[in-house]
């Protein structure tokens, strides 16, 4: 029998495959306690170079058609649903039964196409035509509000992730998530998958490591204007206070959400990445 | 034999002093008191802290009247009656919340022409803008969320809007009275109690306005008034009980707040400073935009977060219209904000006098070319000639920072491209100007700019149904339209 040809995981940024610049890794083991592989710990400095790698790719996303959008994330669902086995795999192996395993593919792909067709409709719904009393055609449309950065739990390992990008990248923005960094395996496949998907690289990127060694850098990069973070009560503190220096968005999760609850599937998880613009069009002749 | 054209331009008339206007002052009585308490629980009250301090008319230098000084102990007496206000305000069915909103609409224009002179009194700025501008449209912001209250459900779709607690609200000195309507209207009209904080130095019309809500019948504790400086600012951003803080002001104090409440699960709205651009291109109605750019950068003095204090001009006009420009400029009739035919009025403050001087001071410093037409000023009061820069370099703080007051900086582009790039290059984001003939143009400016409002062909418009609020460091969250009464609500 010939020896099993182990994957190196890497993180997936600017649409390419990396290790940490550090060097630096963490082993992660099968839940029997069986070595497994070595996962990149990520710096603030993969940090900063993430943020490149979307800014790169963010005007380009934004300008996509929603319509377009919307079919680059149906065909995301489609790339994890012809792996789905290998995913439910992955969530197996940091210790999800194959019945929990198998709801989290099937919820987190039912959740990528129930945001896949909002990138062509949440504008119809977040913004307005706003009857002013002057002789103007005044409406307010959308935006993205550029690159986000997403602090992902360490439960949920593929759900949580996919639903804290979804809205964000749905309106228009790239994103630098940090994984779960007990459960990084599923994002790691993830990488593989949106890489196939259509995407543009660079505008999903994933870092895996520890969260608290890039945590002030994801409060203070100015070029991150928005954060989704699950945090707990320290963390969210470090973060808002990071947050002012450039007076970013901040929209906290509770640790304890329910990640397969369907108050996630609506616009309004999109409305608080995006910015309202308001135009004033003259009427006349 | 036809006519031969002049090759030099037609002459312009000049009247110089020849014909002056009378004065014209505005003689309605503004009822000002000697002095004012705080407003707490649905009654004025002496400030637990026993002090109280002058308010200055910038018109002439001279007292107006005294103004109490909360201290934490009073902010914590205003919080508490929001507080106990809070559950029969937000039980109260969404029509009858709304019909005290459409009285208190109706109550200001009452009394909209005793407001409009107190206003100007108080803060400096000229009748004719305190009494067509301010007035009616606080008026409007009440009237227009007053039929909001009962239509919560309406507002976005599969959820239903409920109010956060008791509100935190600290207003600034440029539009006293209309930013304490932007600030009430959306936050009763949803269901919250609120404790407001007027600026320093424009607390009046925020205390009289205290006694409308007497005569709307408005139950007691629903909107508290604590008037003093940074000091009273500070208890009611960190007081415990605020379940969100609303905060219009400068990028440097939002920013203090921001860190403030960090940790603290409150919300928080910020609408901060700008440097707009505002962008004439080549194609652009000429003497529209010469009125457009006057009044983006002259109205109210400059001190508008929203200003359009950076000129773009496109480089083939750049001549002729600067010309224009400092024409026009000639005949701004500066001076008493009280007569009717005022255009530019008082600086606000002394402290906001030398801090517009040290910037000018900063542009011709750093080698910008100034421009003033000559114009007499009052010798008392506080005053600042409307000034013009012309040969401004993007890296200069005249192009960057924010004066909050009448200078305008011109630079100049070429492609759209560089004008959005120039107008970009800011780290703030409230709005934008584009002139110009062409529609498409329009609708393309306005998507690349990265601005919360882009006003085509017009600048400095507002409306009680159209949002407003910034990008980047000129804050987040809206006033006004849907958008600005989700920011007072939780979806549910």
């Amino acid at each position: 029998m010939s020896l099993t040809i182990t994957k190196t995981p890497k993180c997936y940024v600017g649409g390419k495959f990396i290790r940490s610049e550090s060097g630096r890794i963490y082993p992660i083991h099968r839940s029997n306690g069986e070595f497994f592989a070595n996962i990149p710990l990520c710096t603030r400095k993969d940090l900063r170079n993430a943020v490149e790698a979307a800014a790169k790719a963010g005007s380009g996303w934004a300008a996509r058609s929603p319509y377009n959008r919307a079919q680059i994330l149906y065909r995301l669902a489609e790339m994890i649903e012809a792996r789905r086995s290998e995913m439910q795999d992955a969530l197996k192996l940091h210790g999800a039964s194959t019945k929990d395993a198998s709801t989290e593919v099937q919820a987190t792909l039912d959740r990528i196409v129930h945001f896949a067709g909002w990138a062509d409709k949440f504008e119809q719904i977040l913004g307005s035509v706003n009857p002013v009393a002057s002789s103007h055609f005044n409406f307010t449309i959308t935006e993205p509000v550029g690159i986000v950065g997403i602090l992902a739990p360490e439960d949920s390992p593929l759900l949580a992730l996919m639903t804290l990008v979804l809205p964000a990248i749905t309106a228009g923005n790239s994103v630098i998530a940090m994984v779960s960094k007990g459960a990084p395996y599923p994002a790691i496949l993830l990488g593989e998958m949106l890489a196939t998907s259509d995407l543009p690289g660079g505008v999903v990127n994933l870092l895996t490591g520890d969260r608290a060694d890039t945590l002030p850098t994801f409060a203070s990069h100015e070029h991150l204007r928005a954060l989704s973070a699950v945090a707990d009560a320290a963390e969210a503190k470090v973060l808002q206070e990071g947050a002012a220096e450039s007076v970013k968005k901040v929209v906290l999760h509770d640790p304890d959400t329910d990640w397969f609850s369907d108050s996630h599937d609506s616009p309004y998880g999109i409305r608080s990445l995006t910015e309202a613009k308001t135009v004033w069009h003259p009427i006349g002749n | 034999m036809p006519a031969r054209k002049s090759k030099s331009q037609a002459r312009e008339l000049l009247f110089g002093d020849l014909w002056e206007f009378d004065p014209a002052p505005e003689s309605a009585p503004a009822h000002i008191d000697e002095r004012y308490r705080l407003f707490i629980n649905g009654k004025y009250v002496a400030p637990k802290s026993r002090k109280y301090f002058d308010t200055i008319s910038p018109r002439n230098g001279r007292k107006l009247s005294e103004i109490a000084e909360a201290n934490e102990a009073d902010v914590d007496a205003a919080y508490s009656a929001a507080a106990k206000a809070f559950p029969k305000w937000s039980a109260l069915p969404g029509k009858e919340r709304g019909k005290y909103l459409f009285r208190i609409a109706r109550l200001l224009q009452d009394r909209s022409r005793e407001f409009a002179v107190a206003e100007t009194l108080d803060g400096g700025k000229p009748i004719k803008e305190s009494r067509d501008f301010d007035l009616p449209m606080a008026a409007a912001h009440f009237f227009y969320h007053a039929g909001w209250a009962d239509k919560l459900d309406f507002v976005a779709p599969g959820r239903t809007l409920k109010p956060l607690g008791v509100v935190g609200q600290v207003i600034p000195w440029n539009f006293p009275l209309l930013m304490l309507a932007w600030k009430l209207a959306p936050a009763l009209a949803t269901g919250n109690t609120v404790v407001i904080k007027p600026a320093e130095t424009t607390s009046v019309t925020a205390l009289k306005f205290a006694s409308i809500l007497q005569d709307a019948g408005l139950p007691p504790g629903v909107v508290n008034f604590v008037t003093g400086a940074g000091e009273t600012g500070a208890a009611v951003v960190n007081h415990p009980t605020a379940a969100k803080i609303a905060f219009t002001g400068s990028t440097g104090v939002g920013k203090l707040i921001q860190r403030s409440l960090a940790g603290t699960g409150k919300r928080l709205t910020l609408e901060l400073g700008g440097k707009a651009a505002n962008i004439v291109f080549e194609d652009a109605p000429i003497d529209q935009a010469v009125e457009g750019i006057i009044n983006g950068i002259f109205f109210n003095q400059g001190h508008v977060c929203c200003a359009g204090s950076r000129l773009l001009v496109q480089e083939n006009i750049a001549t002729d219209f600067i010309a224009r420009l400092k024409r026009r400029l000639a005949v701004l009739r500066v001076g008493d904000p009280l007569d009717k035919n005022t255009d530019v009025g008082a600086i606000n403050s002394k402290e906001q006098l030398g801090k517009i001087r040290e910037l000018v001071d900063a542009g011709i410093a750093q080698g910008a070319e100034i421009h003033q037409p000559s114009c007499k000023l009052p010798r008392k009061g506080f005053y600042f000639p409307p000034t013009l820069f012309t040969g401004v370099s993007q890296s200069q703080r005249i192009a960057r920072e924010e004066i909050f007051g009448p200078v305008l900086s011109v630079l100049t582009f070429r492609t759209p491209d560089e004008a959005v790039e120039k107008a970009n290059n800011t780290c703030y984001g409230l709005s934008a100007g584009v002139w110009t003939d062409k529609g498409s143009r329009i609708l393309n400016m306005a998507s690349s700019l990265k601005a919360g409002v882009v006003w085509a062909n017009t600048y400095n418009k507002f409306d009680p149904s159209s949002p407003f609020g910034g990008y980047k460091e000129s804050g987040f969250g809206r006033e006004g339209g849907k958008h600005g009464l989700l920011d007072y609500a939780q979806l549910d």
